[in-house]
C-alpha cells in the first residue's frame, strides 16, 4: 500500500492507483467528467485538477497521475480552485444555455459542477460553436452541440459494449464525436451511454421531454426481462412508469443495463390486461371478479385432478409460482411446468440448471465453451463480463452453434451436438485448451436444450465439463445460461411435473381439460386442445390471453412485490413501483382469493407467511441478495442420453422483443425493424 | 462530410501493394494498426496517379481497416484528425495557401487574391469548375523565411507574389511544371540578391 496525504488526511491505497482514487479514498470529492472508474483513462477534461506538494508548481490532474509514497496532495487551495474554475469557464464557452430544455437537467455534471467549482459567469461574447446532430438509431437522441468532448462514450463503446463505432473525427474546434458515416448504434448496451455521458449530449429517444428527475418517485426493483437478475431503479410518476435505470451491483451488472429491460418501459402501459374477460359464444367479454371466478370453477367440477395443468411463463414471481402450484396440489393435479419452451432443464439438483460459476466468476475464467449460446442476445451483460474477461487477456473461447458477433472473438468449433463427444473423450484439440485451463468454463445455452435431444445434450455437456476438470470441489464451470427470469425460480420451487404429472407437451394436445397459463405465451397456443378450457393470468393481451376462455388480470413485475431467482442463483427481490392498472391485483392474491373460493383456501393470506412457506419449500429462497458458491460436490451428471445431432439453434430471434412487455413496447418494436433481422429459432 | 459522390469500391494496385508489403514489414505482428497513416498516404496517392483527384474516399478508409485489423471508426479518427487527408474530392492542383502570420505580414493576401482570380474560386476547399484547382487555406508549412509560400500539391513555390502567383497558374494550366522552390530565383533559403555576411572571406579554390 502507498500512504498519501490529502488535505491533510492520510489514505493508504494500492499501488497504481492514481491520485483522484487517493483522493476518493479521502473521502475528498474531485470533480471530473472524462474520469469513470469502468474505463479507460483519457485525462482530456482537466476537471479534476488539484495540486501536489514537491512536483512541480502546477496543477495536475488527477485521474492520470499515479500516487507516489509520501505524496501530499491539496485539492482546496487557491491555485486549485482557479484552476478548476478556469477549466470550467472553458468547458462552457461552447455549452450551450438550454438547461431548461435539456432532458439532463436536474442530473447533470455540468450543472452541478458548474455550481459547485465554476465561476459565475463568463467573459466569453464571441460566436458559440454549433454541431449537426447525428442520428444514432431509435434509443440514443443527440444534442451534439452539448458535447464536450469527455470521450466517455467513445470509450464504453469499445471497452464495455464490444462494439467501437463512435469515434472523435476532426480536430480542435472542428473535432466532433459520432459515427463520422451515419448509422444507427449495434450494441445491445447502448442505453448505457445515456447514464455514462456527464452532460445532456446523449439522452434517452422514447423518455425525450418527458419528466423532470425530481418529479419521480424511485423504486429499487430487479428486472426480470432476461435471466440476469439485473439491479434497476423503477422511476415513476404516479400511476406511470417512465423510465428504468440501473442500479450498482458489482456482482451482477455493475452499473449497466441492456437496452430491452431499460426501454421496454412504454411496454408496461399498452395492450394492459386491466379488468376480467371470460369467453361467452366465442368471444370474450368484460366480467368481475365473481364471474370469471365463477366461470372456472364451472369448469372444474367433475374435472379429475390429473385432467387439470398449470403453465408457467418467463416472468412469474416465485411466490405466484409457489401460489399456483399449492392450487393445483390442492385440485389434485400434478401437471405443473415451468419450462413453457420444453427446454430440458433437469430439477434433480440444482447445479443441473444454474449457472454455477456466477456472473462475477466469468473474471475468473481462462477457458469458456459455448454450446449453443449467443451470451450477447440471450444476456447482454453476461457477454459484457465475458469481453471483460477477454480484454484482461489469456482468456480462449470456442463455441458450438450458430456463428454470430459476439464482440470478441470465437473459435466455431461445430454446430451441433456431435463435437461434445469428441470434446469428452477427448479428441478434439479444443478439449486439450480447456484441460490445460485453470478455471475451465461450459455455458449451455436453451438452444442447446430445446430440442428432441435437450437431455441428452444436457448430459453430455456435463460430461465435457466433468472431463476436463471443470468440476471440482473449489471450481464449478458447469453453467446453464437462462433467457427467462422466472425459470430458475420454478425450478427451485418445483414447478415441474410431480409424480405421473405431465409436462408442458403433455398438457397440450388435449393432455388436459383445464389449463391455467400463468402468464405463459411462449407457448404454441395453436397445440392446445380445441376442447381445453384455458385460464389465462396475466397482464399483457398476448398469446395466452387470445386463447383464454377466462382472463385474469395480473400485474407486471413493476407492479408487485416478488422473488426472482437469476441464471447465477442468485435471490433477489422486485418491489412494487405503481399499482397495477383498473382491476388487475398482485398474482398470488389472486391464487389465493381463487382457492377461498374454491373452499380450499391456500395457507397463507400476508406475502410474508407466503415467503415463509416459500423458503420451506426450498430454503435457497432464504438466500436473498446472497449468492454463495460452490464447487461441484457429485460428479454424476443429470440423467438424459442420446444425440440426435442437428445444428443448435438460436434461443433469441429478436433479441428486442422476446416477451409481452417487449412485444407490448413502441420502442422495441422501432428497434426491431432499425437491427432486427428475423433469425430461425430453436423449438422445442 | 459534405456531399460528393463516394466511389462504389477501392482496391490498392500493384504500385501500392509494392509500397504497402515494405511499410508493413517495418511492423511487427500485432501492431500492424501503425501502418494506417502510411496506407491513408498510399490511398490518397493512389487515388491521385489513377483517377487525377488525390484525396481518400471512405471505401479506402475501409480496406484499409479491413487490412490493418482496426475498427472503421479508428480509421476514420485518423484521417480527419490530418489535415494533409482530403476527404473530399480535390482538383489536379491542390493549391494550398499558407496564411499564418510570417506569410500572411509578406503578402500572403495577394497570393489569395491571385489564386482566386485565376481560379474563379471563391471559397475554401472549392474545386474550380474546370476541375484542374482546390483552394486550400493552411497554417505555417514551415518555409517561413521564403514566405509566402503557395504549395502545390506536394510542392512548395516560395517567395510568391501576386504577380507570380497568377504566372504559376498560367503555366499549370498549360500543363507545364515550372521550376520547384523560389520564384525569385534565391538559393535555397539565402539572402535575396546574394551573401550579405562572410563576404570578405576568400576560400581556395581547391
Amino acid at each position: 500500500m502507498v500512504k498519501v496525504t490529502v488535505d491533510g488526511i492520510d489514505v493508504d491505497v494500492p499501488p497504481g492507483s492514481n491520485v483522484l482514487q487517493a483522493c476518493e479514498a479521502a473521502g475528498i470529492e474531485v470533480p471530473r467528467f472524462c474520469y469513470h472508474e469502468r474505463l479507460s483513462v483519457a485525462g482530456n477534461c482537466r476537471m479534476c485538477l488539484v495540486e501536489i506538494e514537491k512536483a512541480p508548481p502546477k496543477p495536475f490532474a488527477s485521474c492520470a497521475y499515479p500516487v507516489n509514497e509520501g505524496m501530499v496532495v491539496h485539492t482546496d487551495t487557491p491555485m486549485v480552485k482557479k484552476a478548476r474554475a478556469g477549466v470550467m469557464e472553458f468547458l462552457l464557452i461552447n455549452h450551450p444555455l438550454d438547461c431548461p430544455i435539456c432532458d439532463q437537467g436536474g442530473e447533470c455534471d455540468l450543472q452541478d459542477q458548474a455550481v459547485g467549482y465554476g465561476r459565475d459567469g463568463s467573459r466569453y461574447t464571441e460566436a458559440k460553436r454549433a454541431v449537426k446532430d447525428k442520428d444514432l438509431g431509435p434509443l440514443v437522441k443527440t444534442v451534439m452541440t452539448r458535447c464536450i468532448q469527455c470521450t466517455r462514450c467513445i470509450r464504453f463503446s469499445a471497452e464495455i459494449a464490444g462494439t467501437p463505432e463512435l469515434g472523435a473525427t476532426a480536430r480542435g474546434e472542428g473535432m466532433e464525436v459520432g459515427t463520422y458515416v451515419q448509422k444507427a448504434l449495434t450494441s445491445e448496451l447502448s442505453g448505457n451511454l445515456i447514464d455514462i455521458c456527464p452532460v445532456g449530449a446523449l439522452t434517452s429517444k422514447p423518455y425525450q421531454f418527458v419528466a423532470r428527475p425530481w418529479e419521480l418517485k424511485k423504486t429499487d426493483s430487479v428486472d426480470v426481462l432476461d435471466a440476469v437478475g439485473t439491479n434497476i431503479r423503477v422511476d415513476a410518476r404516479g400511476p406511470e412508469v417512465l423510465r428504468i435505470l440501473p442500479r450498482l451491483n458489482e456482482d451482477v451488472n455493475e452499473e449497466w443495463l441492456a437496452d430491452k429491460s431499460r426501454f421496454s418501459v412504454d411496454g408496461l402501459k399498452r395492450r394492459r390486461l386491466d379488468s376480467c374477460w371470460v369467453r361467452r359464444d366465442g368471444s370474450l367479454v368484460k366480467a368481475g371478479w365473481e364471474e370469471a371466478f365463477a366461470a372456472i370453477e364451472g369448469k372444474l367440477k367433475g374435472v379429475a385432478g390429473e385432467r387439470i395443468g398449470a403453465i408457467a411463463g418467463d416472468l412469474c414471481d416465485a411466490e405466484s409460482m409457489l401460489a399456483l402450484k399449492d392450487l393445483m396440489s390442492r385440485l389434485g393435479s400434478a401437471n405443473t411446468d415451468c419450462r413453457q419452451d420444453g427446454a430440458a432443464l433437469d430439477a434433480a439438483r440444482r447445479e443441473f440448471y444454474i449457472f454455477n460459476t456466477s456472473i462475477a466468476g466469468i473474471e475468473e475464467a481462462d477457458a469458456i465453451l459455448l454450446v449453443g449460446s449467443n451470451p450477447r442476445r440471450e444476456a447482454p451483460l453476461v457477454n459484457a463480463r465475458i469481453l471483460k474477461r477477454w480484454r484482461a487477456g489469456g482468456l480462449k473461447l470456442a463455441s458450438i452453434g450458430t456463428v454470430a458477433d459476439l464482440t470478441y472473438p470465437v473459435e466455431m468449433i461445430g454446430d451441433g451436438p456431435a463435437v461434445l463427444a469428441a470434446l469428452a473423450d477427448g479428441s478434439h484439440p479444443f478439449a486439450a485448451v480447456l484441460k490445460a485451463a485453470k478455471h475451465p468454463m461450459v455455458i449451455v445455452g436453451q438452444g442447446a436444450l430445446r430440442r428432441d435431444d435437450g437431455a441428452g445434450v444436457l448430459a453430455a455437456a456435463w460430461a465435457v465439463a466433468g472431463a476436463v476438470g471443470a468440476l471440482g470441489a473449489e471450481w464449478h464451470g458447469f453453467n446453464v445460461l437462462h433467457t427467462a427470469a422466472a425459470r430458475v425460480g420454478g425450478l427451485d420451487l418445483g414447478f415441474v411435473p410431480g409424480p405421473g404429472g405431465k409436462s408442458v407437451a403433455g398438457m397440450l394436445g388435449g393432455g388436459v381439460d383445464v389449463l391455467w397459463l400463468l402468464g405463459a405465451d411462449e407457448i404454441d397456443t395453436s397445440r392446445i386442445g380445441a376442447n381445453t378450457f384455458v385460464v389465462y393470468q396475466g397482464h399483457h393481451g398476448d398469446a395466452g390471453a387470445a386463447r383464454a376462455d377466462v382472463i385474469l388480470p395480473g400485474a407486471a413485475y413493476t407492479e408487485k412485490n416478488g422473488t426472482y431467482v437469476s441464471t447465477e442463483g442468485r435471490v433477489q427481490r422486485g418491489q412494487l413501483a405503481v399499482y397495477p392498472p383498473g382491476e388487475a391485483r398482485e398474482d398470488w392474491k389472486i391464487l389465493r382469493a381463487f382457492s377461498g373460493w374454491l373452499v380450499k383456501p391456500l395457507p397463507y393470506d400476508t406475502i410474508e407467511a407466503l415467503r415463509a412457506r416459500l423458503e420451506t419449500v426450498n430454503p435457497v429462497f432464504a438466500r436473498l441478495d446472497i449468492l454463495p458458491r460452490f464447487g461441484c460436490s457429485d460428479a454424476a451428471g443429470p440423467a438424459g442420453a442420446g444425440l440426435t445431432g442437428g445444428a443448435f439453434r438460436p434461443a433469441v430471434a429478436n433479441y428486442y422483443q422476446t416477451d409481452v412487455i417487449s412485444r407490448a413496447s413502441p420502442t422495441m418494436a422501432a428497434c426491431t425493424a432499425a437491427y432486427a433481422a428475423p433469425v430461425a429459432v430453436a423449438a422445442e | 462530410m459534405t456531399e460528393h459522390t463516394e466511389p462504389a469500391s477501392f482496391a490498392f494496385d500493384d504500385e501500392s501493394e509494392a509500397r504497402i508489403t515494405k511499410v508493413m514489414a517495418k511492423y511487427p505482428a500485432g501492431k500492424q494498426a501503425s501502418a494506417v497513416l502510411p496506407l491513408l498516404d498510399l490511398a490518397q496517392r493512389q487515388m491521385g496517379r489513377v483517377t487525377g483527384s488525390a484525396w481518400v474516399p471512405k471505401v479506402a478508409m475501409d480496406e484499409i481497416a479491413r487490412r490493418l485489423d482496426m475498427p472503421p471508426i479508428r480509421v476514420y479518427e485518423v484521417a480527419t484528425f490530418y489535415l494533409m487527408f482530403n476527404m473530399q474530392p480535390v482538383g489536379t492542383y491542390h493549391l494550398q495557401v499558407c496564411t499564418t502570420t510570417p506569410c500572411w505580414l509578406r503578402g500572403s493576401d495577394q497570393v489569395v487574391e491571385a489564386c482566386r482570380k485565376a481560379t474563379g474560386i471563391k471559397g475554401w476547399k472549392e474545386t474550380s469548375a474546370d476541375g484542374l484547382f482546390t483552394m486550400t487555406e493552411v497554417e505555417c508549412v514551415g518555409a517561413c523565411v521564403n514566405a509566402p509560400i503557395l504549395q502545390v500539391n506536394d510542392d512548395f513555390f516560395e517567395d510568391m507574389d501576386a504577380a507570380s502567383t497568377e504566372a504559376l497558374l498560367a503555366a499549370l494550366r498549360r500543363g507545364e511544371y515550372p521550376k520547384v522552390g523560389s520564384v525569385t530565383g534565391r538559393q535555397t533559403s539565402a539572402p535575396e540578391g546574394g551573401p550579405t555576411t562572410l563576404t570578405t572571406l576568400n576560400f581556395p579554390a581547391e
